[in-house]
């Protein structure tokens, strides 16, 4: 930085000093260093190289930098210019590593595939991205090849509506539940079920989730809940099931295996569960919520779905090795903080917590005036997005839990959300046969992707971020490409 | 005058009488025996009335029989599947605001097969001019006869500023003035009432169009944002048409049917 430069946005600045302190700090508020003096006309590309220095990265990290939680896009000088700051103040600085790969947003419908001969009610991409399943209300579960974009199998066994489908971490199982409480174990290679179906469910299930690839390689262990308000592990080796987890009074409506081992259930009798996974104690019950909980989200969920796999598509040869680079990845994601929860109701609210730390609201998120149907951590765990009956889809720090903005533009109740893998792009699905692809930069719509001929119930994005897939009730999956 | 319930007293005091209870068992062994001797006794309307008691305690008995007996039989559930499925984040919704919505796909196939400008009535009684106006005669002897008094139903816009009325030569009564409309969905079977937004058409002639004369077979424009029908394209549908099917002037309502 020369004084000349230093000179030339000082006088735009119009102020006789030049140079302003600063304190850089991560998102946690941790400093990085000594407060140092800025020129003014330090813009977002120079405080990158000196993070980047200081935190000596072998290969440059782009940064995003907030000051007071707003994103600073131009030159110190300029900004302060803007605020009416002195320069006398020392200027907190928050920098947030961004994704090393950037994802088109996607633009065009690049195929209609029909199949289904009901209305598709869930769609999912494999963890490495390759292969993509849909469970569907015509009882099957189809698999789709993404190559030629051709349904590849077509997986009968199911009694009723194939509610849910997940796939294990490591990509070797696909798991579905149906609304006969039925759950069938598929082997995607062939598309055949690997045995007989898991009955023990009274009631159809509500959610599936799997154990975390870094906790046990291959995955033998899964999670069911069911709307007669159990919530049950089982083991696709041993193909029974271990531990019932009983203690809710009305459905569970969501399950979700932690990256510590624990399994959190929410529940329409207002609760959320806390459970440890060898015996199947409750091991805490958070309370706060007014009325049904609908959905639950973790800050690694993004990390615990694609396991080891990234975007840059590494094949393991070992579950070993899986294990081992899940494990790298997962700390690499949650850093030094505990993993944090959200849960969003239909008493419009949703609630930050943190379950390893206190049974206490760690925030209390309002501002939705509907109820909410689907929240989501980006992949970064920076940012949390909902998705709610008001036809409104809402940002908040996934940290504090502070509003930062709200998408609108649907016309109807918004279904489901789902994040690219670099956390800049929000993409949801609606009621009134939409998606949206939001831009969370800019805070605003980047795509409006119309198409479907009726509404939308299922939105996923590829884990390596090529393709969009969507399915409703005009029973033909779209896939999207940019 | 109530004497007291001096049985229970001497029951609390000295407790029953010894024989008490094989004198109540001996009574209800009998009881059977005693009521079919009545039961071959009893004739004509005694014996009528009789047989009608005793036949619906014993469906009540059987009834009640049947009720426990289904806790230990397997009753085959209703695991049929059904249409019209719904991911389970809606399984435990309403089910009354979907009723609402309509299916995009059915309104699709529906466009296909009929033509454009297929109405549901496609034919209508023309209306005479004498029936639709009423010759108003004004000037101070009431000599003068172009002031015409329209009898119909019509629909006046909330922007409809009056013309001086020396020069209004259309009187449309408040009295005949509507701005809702009850409309049918033909495909969900449900009636709205809706506001309308404006004639679109009279099949009578274009004048009537345009004074907003509805009678039957007109076609109206309604506003529809409230039954949340979206484009293609995911904008909301506001406003859609609707053909009249009653005589609006004769019932004081106007009903229509939706053109999908």
């Amino acid at each position: 930085m020369d004084v000349e430069g230093a000179e030339a946005a000082g006088s735009t600045a119009a102020s006789e000093s030049s140079v302003v302190i600063c304190q850089l700090a991560d998102p946690e508020g941790e400093r990085l260093g000594p407060q140092i003096a800025l020129p003014l006309n330090v813009g977002p590309l120079q405080l990158q190289e000196i993070v980047n220095a200081r935190l000596n990265n072998e290969e440059k990290v782009p940064y995003a930098f907030y000051i007071s939680d707003e994103e600073l896009v131009e030159q110190l000088g300029i900004y302060l210019q803007k605020k009416k700051l002195s320069v006398e103040r020392t200027l907190q600085i928050v920098y947030q590593p961004q994704a090393l790969f950037r994802i088109r947003p996607v633009n065009r419908c690049s195929a209609t595939i029909a199949g289904h001969t009901e209305a598709v009610l869930s769609v999912v991409f494999s963890p490495d991205g390759r292969s993509l399943a849909s469970g569907s209300g015509d009882t099957t579960v189809r698999l789709w090849d993404l190559n030629t974009q051709t349904p590849l199998f077509t997986c009968t066994g199911h009694k009723n509506w194939v509610l849910c489908i997940a796939w294990s971490p490591d990509g070797k199982h696909l798991v579905s539940g149906s609304k006969a409480g039925e759950i069938i174990i598929w082997d995607p290679q062939t598309g055949k079920p690997s045995g007989n179906p898991f009955t023990g469910h009274k009631k159809w299930i509500t959610g599936l989730s799997w154990e975390p690839v870094h906790l046990q390689a291959p995955c033998r262990r899964f999670v069911s809940s069911s709307k007669d308000g159990d919530a049950r592990i089982w083991d696709v080796t041993l193909r029974k099931c271990l531990i019932i987890l009983t203690g809710h009074t009305l459905a569970v409506t969501c399950v979700r295996w932690g990256g510590d081992g624990m399994i959190y259930t929410s529940s329409q009798d207002c609760t959320i569960k806390v459970w440890e996974t060898s015996q199947g104690k409750l091991i805490r019950e958070l309370k706060g919520h007014g009325h049904w909980v609908n959905s639950l989200a973790l800050s690694t969920e993004y990390t615990l779905r694609t396991g080891a796999f990234d975007h840059t598509c590494k094949q393991y040869s070992s579950p070993e090795e899986m294990k081992e680079a899940a494990l790298a990845r997962y700390q690499k994601m949650k850093g030094n903080a505990p993993e944090r929860l959200v849960s969003g109701s239909d008493d419009f609210t949703m609630i930050l917590w943190e379950p390893a730390n206190s049974k206490h609201p760690k925030a209390r998120l309002t501002g939705h005036q509907q109820l909410v149907n689907h929240v989501y951590f980006s992949p970064d765990g920076q940012w949390l997005a909902s998705a709610s009956f008001d036809k409104s889809v809402k940002l908040w720090n996934g940290i504090t839990g502070k509003f930062i903005t709200s998408f609108r533009g649907h016309v109807g109740p918004v279904y489901q959300i789902s994040w690219s893998a670099d956390s800049r792009l929000l993409l949801s699905g609606s009621k009134d046969s939409t998606l949206k692809v939001w831009d969370v930069r800019t805070r605003k719509l980047k795509e409006d992707l119309p198409g479907h001929a009726d509404e939308v119930f299922a939105v996923d994005w590829s884990p390596d971020g090529e393709k969009v897939a969507s399915g409703g009730k005009d029973r033909v999956l779209k896939l999207w490409m940019g | 005058m109530p004497q007291g319930d001096y049985i229970d007293l001497h029951r609390k005091r000295h407790g029953y009488r010894p024989d008490h209870f094989e004198k109540k068992r001996k009574k209800e062994a009998r009881e059977v025996h005693k009521r079919s001797a009545i039961a071959q006794k009893a004739i004509g309307l005694k014996g009528k009335m009789f047989a009608k008691k005793r036949y619906a305690e014993k469906a009540l008995m059987k009834k009640t029989l049947a009720m426990h007996d289904e806790s230990t039989s397997r009753r085959k559930v209703d695991d049929k599947v059904h249409d019209g499925a719904l991911p389970a984040y809606l399984l435990d919704r309403d089910e009354t605001t979907r009723a609402k919505v309509l299916s995009n796909t059915i309104k699709q196939k529906r466009k296909e097969k009929a033509g454009k400008w297929d109405v549901p009535l496609p034919k209508v009684r023309p209306v005479a001019e004498e029936e639709m106006f009423r010759v108003i005669r004004s000037g101070k002897r009431k000599s003068k006869q172009w002031k015409r008094m329209v009898s119909k139903v019509t629909f006046v816009g909330p922007a409809f500023t009056r013309k001086p009325p020396k020069y209004e030569r259309f009187i449309r009564p408040m009295a005949l003035r509507f701005t809702k409309a009850h409309v049918t969905h033909p495909e969900l079977k449900c009636t709205f009432n809706l506001e309308i937004i404006g004639v679109k058409k009279n099949p009578n002639g274009t004048m009537y169009t345009s004074l907003g004369v509805v009678t039957r077979g007109t076609i109206i424009e309604v506003n529809v944002s409230e039954l949340g029908l979206v484009t293609p394209a995911g904008k909301v549908v506001w406003g859609k048409y609707a053909q009249v099917t009653n005589n609006p002037e004769n019932d004081g309502c106007i009903n229509a049917v939706l053109l999908v």
